[in-house]
């Protein structure tokens, strides 16, 4: 008779098992994986007894009266939190490029009226193509340098990557727009890059700004594991023949596609 | 009415009288966030403290994510549940709290390695480090340090996963958010988690045929 893993059992156990009724039905069966929950089930019930402190009846006011003074007079409206100094950065890098590639638009592109929509698309285009460009190649560079850190001698017992970490948080704002605008733009490749690039920048971001060495390397081995420098750059490398026009345009999608197998 | 059908009902009804006060704080209503604060802050402490495992950094951990809820609370999606919402951002801050733990311990274990270094061969001290006996481990104290042992030695991934799924009910999916993982990945922790567990209690915890066999069960 085939037993059940343990993650099998754990799973039922936790109430996350896809096969609910196959599990029960075996158990019901097998008194071999019955004594196995049975052991699993009494490590978890001793976990039950630790007791969690009463913080009291009157815990709640407490709180409150903790956090009161701290609190502003108004909380934010979604809206606001877009001026917030380092979205604000953003942004108005967004709306730079967006200026610029209007005015270069006007200059170079004086022909008739019938091109009027397919040049506004394509300016859209370039726009985020500069940007997501130069976001891919600041990413790239600070991703580059974390993985070469390494401390300066065996004794070292801490590196600083506060730097790193800074860049990354800055960079963390930025990557949610560019995502989110490539989204709204419907480019599902670059928005999947740009979506594995933020959870190793949010990785980056939340880290201690001094990390052992082990722990330095544990996010050097995420990065790698990831294959994220890789992909940023294939991305990147793209958008740069897109942006000298050594590529056409994406008119068709075949370009997106290419990309969404990276 | 049946006592599901109240509790359903009950559970809507706060939902609903959150979602207003949210709408009120925003307009400028500070005091319509003291009943949310009020209302939610024993089930954040709870998640907090199983997080933490201490009482001063869980009541650290509600403080803040009463805080960082309040800052945040334009990007609140007025269809969400509110206690879900802040009891996410009270397991957020309660990662960086271990994290930073963990930090903290790594120093001072160094700093100690180096005190022990000479002293290692000194038999009164090897007497002195060695583990409890089976004796000592069978009362509830001993047990309930190894436990507390046991949880502090898993990866904080691990222990977010364990506590917001086998204490807090709190969903796969729901899980995955806090890890900013995917949700197999969130799957494996819960279970790695318990396997760690397992692994380090099992041979301090009764089972139930063994609690048959002695006698001694209740």
């Amino acid at each position: 008779m085939k037993h059940m893993k343990d993650e099998e059992l754990i799973a039922y156990r936790e109430g996350v098992a896809e096969q609910r009724a196959v599990v029960a039905e075996h158990l019901a069966g097998c008194e071999r994986c019955r004594a196995e929950l049975e052991r699993i089930e009494a490590v978890l019930a001793a976990l039950d007894t630790l007791p969690v402190p009463d913080p009291g009846a009157d815990y709640g006011r407490q709180v409150w009266k903790e956090i009161a003074p701290r609190l502003a007079e108004k909380p934010d409206r979604w809206w606001q939190l877009w001026f917030e100094p380092r979205r604000l950065a953003a942004v108005g890098g967004i709306v730079a490029l967006i200026v610029a590639a209007f005015v270069a638009g006007r200059i170079t592109k004086r022909g008739g009226t019938s091109d009027n929509v397919a040049s506004k698309e394509q300016v859209r285009e370039r726009v985020l193509v500069v940007a997501v460009g130069e976001h891919l190649g600041h990413s790239e560079r600070m991703l580059i340098e974390l993985s070469n850190e390494a401390p300066d001698n065996p004794k070292q017992k801490e590196v600083d990557i506060s730097a790193e970490q800074r860049r990354a948080e800055d960079l963390l704002q930025e990557n949610r727009l560019y995502r989110q605008t490539a989204l709204q733009e419907g480019d599902a490749g670059l928005a999947s890059v740009l979506d594995e690039l933020e959870r190793v920048l949010l990785d980056v971001a939340h880290s201690p700004g001094e990390v052992t060495p082990a722990q330095l390397e544990a996010i050097q081995k995420k990065i790698e594991a990831r294959g994220i420098l890789f992909k940023v750059r294939v991305v990147n490398k793209e958008l740069q023949q897109r942006q000298e026009g050594t590529k056409p345009a994406p008119q068709n999608d075949s370009a997106k596609r290419e990309r969404n197998k990276v | 009415m049946t006592r599901m059908q109240q509790s359903v009902d009950s559970t809507q009804a706060i939902a609903e009288s959150d979602a207003v006060a949210v709408e009120r704080t925003l307009a400028g209503d500070r005091d319509a966030y003291r009943v949310l604060v009020e209302r939610h802050s024993h089930s954040v402490f709870r998640l907090a403290y199983r997080m933490t495992g201490n009482r001063h950094d869980a009541e650290e951990v509600v403080q803040e994510a009463f805080l960082r809820g309040y800052q945040k609370l334009g990007q609140f999606a007025a269809r969400a549940n509110f206690g879900t919402w802040v009891y996410r951002i009270a397991a957020n801050y309660a990662i960086d709290r271990l994290r930073q733990r963990q930090k903290e311990e790594a120093r001072r274990e160094t700093s100690k390695a180096e005190d022990r270094d000479g002293m290692e061969n000194d038999p009164v001290n090897r007497v002195q480090d060695e583990a409890p006996t089976p004796e000592r481990l069978t009362q509830s104290l001993e047990l309930r340090k190894q436990m507390e042992q046991a949880l502090a030695a898993l990866s904080e991934a691990e222990r977010t996963a364990f506590v917001m799924r086998h204490w807090e009910g709190c969903g796969i999916e729901e899980i995955a958010g806090v890890l900013k993982s995917s949700s197999s990945a969130a799957k494996n922790t819960v279970f790695r988690a318990v396997q760690k567990l397992r692994h380090a209690l099992e041979p301090f915890v009764e089972t139930k045929a063994q609690a048959r066999a002695m006698g001694t069960e209740s």
